[in-house]
């Protein structure tokens, strides 16, 4: 059963081949049985999953469910869960359970989704290994030793092991295509604005952006064809038409104009990952597709302006974690500022301490036009260079991370080599495109993920691309040993 | 040596929307502590700000009645600083780009001289909560009702050059919000709020000196009193070879003392930052343009209607156009007593001293408008003398009902039949035959003064309760032959 796809459940469901209880017990046991060695989920909700399939077995009984009625599925530990302990991977929120559901995980409920728990992640979504979480790292299920990227990297290894057919996860930097790379998954991070921010706790944002982790771009589709929504809650939400993301999964992509940004393929990309990459732009050229070398000019300058904006965001949107209405409170505060400092001191991790320092920094008096504005300026010049690059072509290509999985504290010393991790990435939560990552191949038996970036709202066309890409090839049913 | 007092004035001036700036819970004052605060107003994390739509409306109304420049494009910025009842730990303010521009209000003095001051900018923000250091046993509580209540800050120049002036810019800013019906102008309720900069320099000198700010003045009275107090400390700090240091001070009304709260070196780096989680809000010339059209009738206006349609002195003109709950009890007195000039006695005579008396505003009046003016109509119709009218107002204060019935059940008709009244003189000037030849053989001029001992009688065998017009044109007619 877990080898379905969403789209066979949906089927299968309809077909009484098993019923959602039938699916979301077989799941539960996976987790229960498998997680051990991944530790990808923070919460499992057993009781409320079978609850909530029972009730989509009855809604699915009177033949009017909607598509996605009865489906498991794992939201990463962002989003608030009306009671269900909704941590963020931090120790400041262990005891947090929210009174409220995120707006995606109210439609998810709409939809009579059930939830099979709440996944594991870096420390308020701070890290590309999972290595900062509160409840311990999660494991690359193709290398136990390894990372499996971050910070969504209990979604990302919950559906490459097989023990959640797909997961809610979001992305700042990279959070999603990173992981979903390393893990061999398709990730998809929508447009920012496409997908409602309420209820997802804030790490930056202005970056900040929902999105899915899946084993197929079908699947993703599916699923984002319930995320998205327009929603007065949050202001920076998109008032656009939401096409139905599966219409035009089987469109042909001949003709399809693919960039290759030169800036993608140069120093720091480890030989296997290019080959990989190359090998499957290759495929779309079978496809039909054309290549095309583009330029984005300013790619050199989007780590740097990303770690001056997203810390100083991160800087205020963290201030609200103080001891005083919830969360995590020092024990005995003599006063005021020893309830702040020690609340803070001890409820935050080194990285989300280093974050809010590096933006105070960067925000102070004397500072800001010198870091903060000067941010703000490449950051516009970065997305021109995307604005300029779509007048050429359809969709731009290139790795989604450097290398592969890369074994746990490796980089742990060195903050800004964890940093260029999301070297590929970065840009485009600046710009605000949507990007996917889909697997192209497998080095050293570790996955490979090719990234698709988009154009403002053009969801539908590059989950046709991947669609096509996966029609074609068959990296994305490959499973880590032992999993089959 | 002569002193120059410069004062600008930082207001913040409560906005009367229903709901939050930033939240739908409720803004109403007065409610348990923690009952109207919504997850947004707690900062419970994943929630974010929808900004208040009327908020807009009612400080663009603000700009235009200020004859300011509405921004067009107008960015919230995010104030960091950490306190309990601020539970975002940042303010969501406007700095750089407020909504409203620089624009102006002119100001009446006690001289009759007219003084322009000007605002520097007005921007929106957010309230903080209140955090309550009674009653807890050595910890604080904090209240965040009004955590997010929507606030204009009104920033002026440091235009003005004593107490006197800066109160009389306050009040006028009080008449204005309150007839742009955009704030309750509940002083008491902290619906406006003055800090007051405060600094001296030798008369003839340019340069500012260095300012104090003294925060959170809720009544003119105590905003009077901190601006005498703070330029007599400055100029004997000043004159006994001290220098000023830049501080916050805060004034007790109660024990009419300052003190310093902190000072410059303590205060806070804000690191301002544009909120993400808000977009700049576009304002187009066809939204202002409606606003516009939708703006009630300013104080200016109210004055100059009052005295060239309702035939008012400049002066009573003045006073009830100031402020919009006391020009709308007017209007209404005036409308159905059709006496203006008299409801404007009456207004700013027995009512303003009964309210000032009592220390509540005229919206706690128990005497209602058209209670007024049923006093006002018995009082121009000769029912009752102006003498018997101040005993009906004061029962009607005291809650024993509407003129006519005071009048009835106290028996206080004025007598003037004239029948009634020409038998009382006649027997008076049958039992005084004394005074009245005294009376008809004096010189014209003394009259006057000798009639007062016949009025007395007269008054005295009625009861009080003669028409003294009436009165004393039966006396003069038949004393004096």
């Amino acid at each position: 059963m877990h080898n379905l796809t969403i789209a066979q459940m949906i089927r299968e469901l309809r077909r009484k081949s098993f019923s959602s209880v039938e699916l979301t017990e077989h799941f539960l046991q996976r987790i229960e049985r498998l997680d051990s060695q991944y530790n990808s989920f923070v919460s499992i909700t057993r009781d409320q999953a079978l609850a909530q399939a029972r009730a989509a077995d009855a809604r699915l009984a009177a033949d009017n469910a909607p598509a996605l009625c009865g489906i498991p599925l794992a939201h990463k530990d962002i989003f608030c869960t009306n009671g269900v302990r909704t941590s963020c991977g931090s120790k400041m929120l262990d005891n947090f359970v929210p009174p409220y559901d995120a707006t995606i995980v109210e439609n998810y409920l709409r939809d009579g989704v059930v939830m099979l728990g709440k996944t594991n992640m870096d420390e308020f979504a701070m890290g590309s290994s999972n290595e900062t979480s509160y409840y311990g790292p999660v494991k690359n299920p193709w290398a136990l030793n390894c990372v499996p990227g971050g910070s969504s990297g209990g979604s990302a290894a919950s559906v490459a092991a097989r023990i959640a057919p797909a997961a809610t996860a979001s992305d700042t930097g990279g959070s999603i295509r990173q992981p979903a790379s390393l893990c061999g998954i398709t990730g998809i991070k929508p447009t920012y604005g496409r997908v409602s921010r309420w209820g997802m706790i804030a790490f930056a944002s202005s970056l900040d952006q929902a999105g899915l982790m899946t084993r197929t771009a079908e699947d993703a589709a599916l699923l984002l064809n319930t995320m998205a929504s327009f929603d007065g809650k949050d202001s920076t939400c998109v008032d656009e038409p939401i096409p139905d993301y599966t219409a035009n999964l089987n469109q042909s992509i001949s003709g399809l104009k693919i960039g290759l940004p030169k800036e993608y393929f140069g120093e720091g990309l480890s030989e296997g990952t290019a080959r990989a990459v190359e090998e499957a732009v290759k495929t779309f050229e079978k496809l039909g597709a054309t290549v095309h070398s583009i330029s984005l000019p300013h790619s050199h300058i989007a780590v740097p302006a990303y770690y001056v904006i997203a810390p100083a965001e991160c800087s205020a949107n963290l201030s609200r974690f103080d001891g005083v209405r919830y969360g995590y409170r020092c024990e005995n505060p003599q006063n005021l500022e020893d309830l702040y400092k020690r609340s803070r001191s001890e409820g935050f991790g080194e990285e989300v301490k280093r974050r809010i320092m590096v933006g105070c920094y960067a925000l102070s008096a004397g500072f800001y036009d010198a870091y903060y504005a000067k941010a703000q300026k490449a950051r516009r010049l970065i997305q021109q260079d995307f604005v300029d690059a779509f007048k050429q072509v359809d969709v731009i290509m290139g790795p989604t991370s450097p290398s592969p999985a890369f074994e746990f504290g490796s980089k742990g010393k060195d903050p800004v080599a964890m940093y260029l991790e999301d070297i590929y990435t970065i840009a485009t939560n600046l710009a605000g495109l949507p990007g996917m990552s889909i697997p192209c191949g497998l080095v050293d038996n570790k996955p490979v993920g090719l990234q698709i970036i988009g154009n403002y709202f053009a969801e539908a066309q590059m989950l046709n691309v991947a669609h096509q890409f996966q029609q074609n090839t068959q990296f994305h049913e490959l499973a880590p040993a032992g999993i089959q | 040596m002569e002193w120059e007092t410069v004062i600008g004035l930082e207001v913040h001036v409560q906005l009367a929307t229903r709901s939050k700036m930033f939240s739908g819970a409720s803004t109403a004052f007065g409610a348990e502590p923690n009952t109207q605060a919504c997850a947004i107003d707690l900062a419970m994390p994943g929630t974010l700000p929808s900004a208040n739509a009327e908020a807009f409306r009612m400080a663009t109304m603000f700009g235009l009645a200020i004859n300011a420049e509405i921004n067009r494009r107008s960015i919230f910025e995010r104030k960091n600083y950490f306190y309990p009842d601020l539970p975002k730990g940042y303010q969501t303010t406007q700095l750089a780009r407020p909504i409203v521009g620089a624009g102006y209000l002119d100001i009446t003095l006690s001289s009759g001289d007219t003084k322009r001051v000007r605002i520097h900018h007005a921007h929106l923000e957010e309230d903080a909560g209140k955090s309550l250091h009674e009653d807890f046993h050595g910890m604080s509580g904090i209240d965040l009702n009004r955590a997010g209540t929507p606030l204009i800050e009104v920033v002026t120049e440091p235009d003005m050059r004593s107490a006197e002036e800066a109160v009389a810019f306050a009040k006028k800013l009080h008449g204005l919000v309150t007839s742009l019906g955009i704030c309750d102008g509940e002083m008491s309720q902290g619906s406006m709020r003055f800090d007051v900069n405060i600094s001296i320099r030798p008369k003839g000198e340019e340069k500012l000196g260095t300012r104090t700010e003294t925060k959170n003045l809720n009544s003119f009275k105590f905003m009077e009193e901190a601006i005498e107090l703070e330029i007599e400390r400055q100029i004997h700090v000043l004159e006994s070879g001290g220098k000023i240091v830049q501080e916050t001070r805060l004034y007790n009304g109660d024990t009419k003392k300052a003190r310093a709260m902190r000072s410059k070196e303590d205060s806070n780096d804000y690191r301002y930052f544009p909120c993400p989680d808000l977009l700049p809000v576009v304002l187009d010339e066809a939204y202002i343009e409606d606003v516009r059209r939708q703006m009630p009738e300013l104080p200016e206006a109210k004055r100059a209607r009052y005295i060239a349609d309702l035939g008012l002195p400049e002066y009573d003109a003045g006073i009830l156009s100031g402020d919009a709950a006391t020009s709308a009890y007017f209007e209404e007195a005036a409308r159905l007593s059709g006496q203006p000039k008299l409801a404007a006695n009456w207004v700013m005579g027995e009512i303003a001293a009964q309210l000032n008396r009592q220390e509540i505003s005229i919206r706690q009046c128990p005497i209602t408008a058209a209670t007024l003016a049923g006093l006002i109509k018995r009082l121009e119709d000769g029912t009752i003398s102006s003498k018997m009218a101040k005993t009906v107002f004061e029962a009607m204060w005291n809650g024993e009902g509407d003129a006519d019935t005071v009048i009835e059940t106290k028996g206080l008709k004025q007598v003037s039949d004239s029948g009634a009244l020409e038998k009382i003189v006649d027997d008076i000037i049958a039992n005084n035959p004394q005074q009245v030849a005294n009376y008809r053989g004096a010189a014209e001029d003394k009259r006057p003064k000798m009639l007062g001992f016949f009025v007395g009688q007269a008054m005295k065998a009625s009861k009080g309760q003669a028409n003294p017009q009436e009165l004393n044109r039966i006396l003069l007619e038949k004393l004096g032959g």
